[in-house]
């Protein structure tokens, strides 16, 4: 069982949760509330890597982090290193990628929140970064914790990106599906078994954990009934 | 949205998906006289054998062949649990020797050429591979070097094998990437993803490839021979046409292009 790629994606995953949930709250918020008729079109490029295969976010990625893409110059400046080949290319990659596991569950869930609930809490004089904190983030907490084991989980398995743009470097961009797929093409299915075991275990469990909560009176969708 | 307009939505859509489906089952070609011919080939081999097919094709009309480029390990561990290929076409000929312990193969392995390593770099690299050869890549602006994977990839091996001939191993082991295959090695170079890479003369003589930089050949001493080989398989569908391909390639003709497009011939 390769231990070093399991814990890569195991890093990777948490990085993109974290990241999309400091990203993806504020969307999330945005268009749960808004009433702008252009809204959709913000929608649709959210949900597109629901449908896009990963090697078109991969290609695009590693042209424009190349040294002649768009973000590539200007990365290497500030980091001194290039975005492909590394682990914030790959996590650049998730971020896109798991976008909407994240921000779909997260507008389901804020949007869900009752507004009279709000209003009162601003009449009652709470300014309005501390009502959400206070009131809105509790009631959708469920919603919200369900977008990021949905992100972790999506990330954990991710293959397509990461094929195209890590370059599989040892403890730095090999991933747990590359280590399977590696193994898989030097015939050692032994080693592809162990850490394909694994990973199915994670990602069961991770989900089993989801769906129990969502039973045991949690909404994990942010659905009130 | 008022009904109208939902209405007119919900027909567009259908119409869409219908669309898809309809052309989804047309497209499906008509039951033939003769089945395709199927040929799984390592990535190396995809400029020479894209042309020698055109030839083949217009010389055995009515004849389909289709062709998937590919990694060799990855096609033994396909061939090797019954994928539907005529034709295994490996850069290294370890892999369809496995095929024959396995009683998949026709016959016995060919042999059909020895693959040819190069160091590649892009125009206007300050790396001086022309003169220093594999000792250019010491160079600090050597920053990224791509290889393909020595666990699967027999130009990876060959690519670890000349840097450790040569003592650089250690040194630039930090530095490598390693591409899935070999044209995936060419692309992370080729793109500038990669400062210099170690590919396929046949993949560097590729135009696209010829326009974007240069290369120079690594001695042939300083890594282990790569004799490339291939296998008809058992369940070849027109044996007849398997075989015919396999003289081809094996025949002069085949010899010429293979030469043209970067391979040595086995006992050369």
């Amino acid at each position: 069982m390769d231990t070093a790629a399991l814990g890569l994606s195991l890093r990777l995953a948490a990085w993109t949760t974290l990241l999309l949930l400091v990203l993806g709250l504020p969307l999330a918020a945005w268009l749960a509330q808004t009433r702008w008729r252009f809204k959709f079109l913000v929608e649709a490029l959210v949900a597109l890597p629901l449908v896009l295969p990963p090697t078109v976010l991969g290609f695009y990625l590693l042209v424009a982090m190349g040294p002649r893409g768009v973000l590539g110059p200007a990365f290497e400046a500030l980091v001194g290193h290039s975005l492909p080949f590394s682990f914030a290319g790959l996590l650049l990659g998730s971020v896109l990628y798991s976008l909407p596991f994240a921000v779909q569950p997260f507008t389901v869930a804020l949007a869900g929140v009752d507004r009279r609930l709000l209003e009162a809490s601003w009449c009652l004089g709470v300014s309005r970064p501390r009502t959400f904190l206070r009131v809105v983030l509790p009631l959708a907490f469920p919603g919200i914790l369900s977008g990021m084991v949905l992100t972790f989980a999506h990330t954990l398995g991710e293959f397509g990106v990461v094929l195209m743009v890590g370059g599989n470097l040892e403890g730095r961009t090999r991933t747990a599906s590359i280590a399977i797929y590696d193994a898989v093409q030097a015939l050692d299915y032994a080693a592809a078994g162990r850490t394909s075991l694994v990973l199915l275990g994670v990602s069961f469990t991770v989900l089993v954990l989801t769906y129990g909560a969502r039973r045991a009176g949690g909404a994990p969708w942010g659905v009130r009934s | 949205m008022n009904p109208i307009v939902k209405g007119a939505v919900l027909v567009g859509a259908l119409l869409v998906v219908g669309a898809g489906v309809v052309t989804g089952l047309r497209g499906t070609p008509p039951a033939e006289a003769r089945p395709p011919l199927t040929i799984a080939a390592a990535s190396d081999l995809k400029f020479a054998l894209d042309e020698l097919l055109q030839d083949f094709r217009a010389k055995n009309p009515g004849a389909d062949v289709r062709v998937t480029y590919g990694s060799s390990g990855n096609f033994l561990a396909q061939l090797s649990q019954g994928a539907p290929f005529d034709v295994f076409l490996s850069a290294d000929v370890t892999y369809p020797r496995e095929l024959v312990q396995q009683g998949l193969v026709e016959g016995d392995v060919f042999l059909y050429g020895v693959g040819r390593l190069v160091v590649w770099v892009p125009e206007g690299s300050p790396l001086p591979v022309d003169t220093q050869g594999l000792e250019a890549l010491r160079s600090p602006a050597a920053r990224r070097i791509a290889i393909a994977n020595p666990q699967h990839a027999p130009y990876g091996r060959a690519a670890q094998a000349a840097l450790e001939s040569q003592g650089l191993l250690p040194e630039l082991q930090e530095r490598l990437v390693l591409g899935e295959n070999i044209a995936q090695t060419a692309q992370f170079v080729q793109s500038g993803n990669a400062d210099a890479g170690l590919i396929a003369l046949a993949l560097a003589l590729a135009p696209a490839m010829k326009k974007a930089g240069h290369y120079v050949e690594v001695p042939l001493g300083a890594y282990p021979r790569m004799e490339q080989g291939g296998a008809l398989l058992k369940t070849a569908k027109d044996p007849a046409l398997a075989r015919r391909f396999r003289d081809t390639l094996l025949g002069a003709e085949g010899k010429a292009l293979l030469r043209r497009y970067g391979f040595f011939l086995p006992g050369e």
